[in-house]
């Protein structure tokens, strides 16, 4: 290990810090767009209207039997071919990660208003709100808190995902750390760069889930 | 103003509500009461639709509850209700509480709705508690603010579903108090509950429940004086006896 040179990482910072600011923006895009599909799926999948809930969970379904590389190559493909323009990496990649996101949030979202009381929407009704002023002001908002600490868990592994972006040459943290790795010849200065860059960050955020059930619980 | 006639309720196989006919005349208190799974609350949550019922029919003034063409978010917003577990919103100050119906459903502005909330929780003597939240107060105090909530909405009829069943023995009456001077105030009012003390201070008539089926409706005095049924005969002796 006498050659273990750490200048590799300083003279490639710039360079890295693109792919990191990549791989952050695709995650916090894809967590906001999973979770706003997700609730949207979740409540369909509650309906008592058979063909809405059952459509929903069709999706829900289909999308988890399928590995997530599969579906951003789907995307990478179709999208294209749908709109008949293409669109780019980004943002075929951004729509596989909510498409398949939202189907995970809609899991952990359904959970979450089912943990809600009963007798809360009642009072609801009760007091002549209508179904989506009792889902916004009163279900969902205690739902959400409920479930913020799992929220954010599966943005964590969201984010771990992201280096799979590497299959549509996108040049996300992981892809530019390996590009500088092959291209200076630092493969373990790099590789364990990276990987303590992904530790910090994740570690991190299992800290604030931490705390953010601390604080559900106090 | 309620009427309720000849309705049945099934779950699956079996009879939760069995052609229970009864009527509430406006500024009237009637009481419902019985053993437990007796049906009572199922009953008072068919009034203002929130359990649907199979059979029969139910009409809260000139609007037909059971009709399927019925607005029943119209309907609910002017009949009050008060629940066993109170089921304040616990993200909501006891303020928030109040405005959130009156905001959203009847249109007040906040200043509007502002002030009709402070003028409805002083008079239940919680001013001081009306930026905590639910979960800062008694299970009396959040009884009181439930029955302000629903006051809050101006309703034309206030339904109780065991208002104090949920309650510590020593906060029972700080309820009961609000909810007689309601009724003294000539609010028509349907109340489910086992306080028989209640009941006769300012019921006008008794229903009681048994097995889904009203086996007497009959005027206070005579329901407590002079009981038909065995059935009613063997509840009061149960509950008035010690």
């Amino acid at each position: 290990m006498d050659d273990f040179d750490v200048s590799v990482v300083i003279d490639n910072l710039p360079f890295l810090w693109d792919g990191l600011q990549l791989s952050l923006s695709l995650t916090g895009l894809a967590v906001l767009g999973g979770i706003v599909l997700g609730t949207l799926l979740a409540l369909m999948r509650l309906s008592g209207f058979a063909p809405v809930s059952l459509l929903a969970a069709g999706y829900v379904n289909l999308i988890r039997s399928v590995p997530l590389i599969l579906v951003i190559f789907w995307f990478y493909f179709l999208v294209p071919l749908a709109l008949g323009r293409p669109i780019g990496s980004f943002y075929s990649a951004l729509i596989a990660f909510v498409m398949f996101e939202a189907a995970y949030y809609s899991e952990i979202i359904r959970a979450g208003i089912q943990s809600i009381r009963k007798g809360q929407v009642h009072a609801g009704q009760a007091t002549g709100l209508n179904y989506w002023q009792i889902q916004r002001y009163i279900v969902l908002p205690q739902a959400f808190r409920n479930m913020l600490p799992i929220l954010v868990t599966q943005g964590i592994i969201l984010f771990q995902d992201t280096s799979l972006v590497f299959v549509v040459s996108l040049r996300d943290f992981m892809t530019a750390s390996s590009i500088v790795a092959r291209t200076e010849g630092r493969l373990a200065e790099m590789y364990i760069f990276a990987a303590l860059v992904y530790f910090v960050i994740c570690f991190a955020g299992s800290l604030f889930v931490r705390r953010l059930q601390r604080a559900k619980t106090a | 103003m309620i009427s309720i006639e000849n309705i049945s309720k099934w779950y699956g196989e079996f009879r939760v509500l069995d052609d229970c006919s009864s009527r509430v005349a406006k500024g009237e208190v009637v009481v419902v009461c019985g053993p437990s799974g007796s049906g009572k609350s199922t009953l008072i949550k068919c009034v203002n639709g929130l359990e649907p019922v199979q059979k029969g029919k139910i009409t809260v003034e000139d609007m037909e509850v059971t009709a399927k063409r019925t607005n029943l978010t119209k309907l609910r917003s002017r009949i009050g209700m008060v629940f066993q577990h109170f089921e304040l919103y616990p993200h909501m100050s006891v303020r928030d509480n109040l405005c959130l119906g009156q905001e959203k459903v009847l249109g007040r502005t906040r200043d509007e709705s502002n002030a009709k909330t402070e003028q409805l929780i002083e008079r239940v003597g919680l001013s001081a508690h009306i930026d905590k939240f639910p979960g800062q107060l008694s299970g009396g105090q959040q009884q009181r603010v439930a029955i302000s909530r629903a006051l809050a909405m101006d309703p034309i009829a206030m339904l109780f579903d065991e208002p104090t069943s949920a309650l510590d023995p020593e906060m029972i009456n700080e309820v009961l108090d609000v909810m007689v001077e309601l009724a003294q105030e000539g609010m028509t009012m349907m109340v489910v509950t086992h306080e028989m003390g209640f009941a006769r201070k300012v019921a006008d008539r008794v229903v009681f429940m048994d097995e889904g089926r009203i086996v007497e409706d009959r005027e206070t005095e005579a329901f407590f004086g002079n009981p038909e049924s065995d059935r009613a005969k063997d509840f009061l002796a149960k509950i008035l006896n010690h």
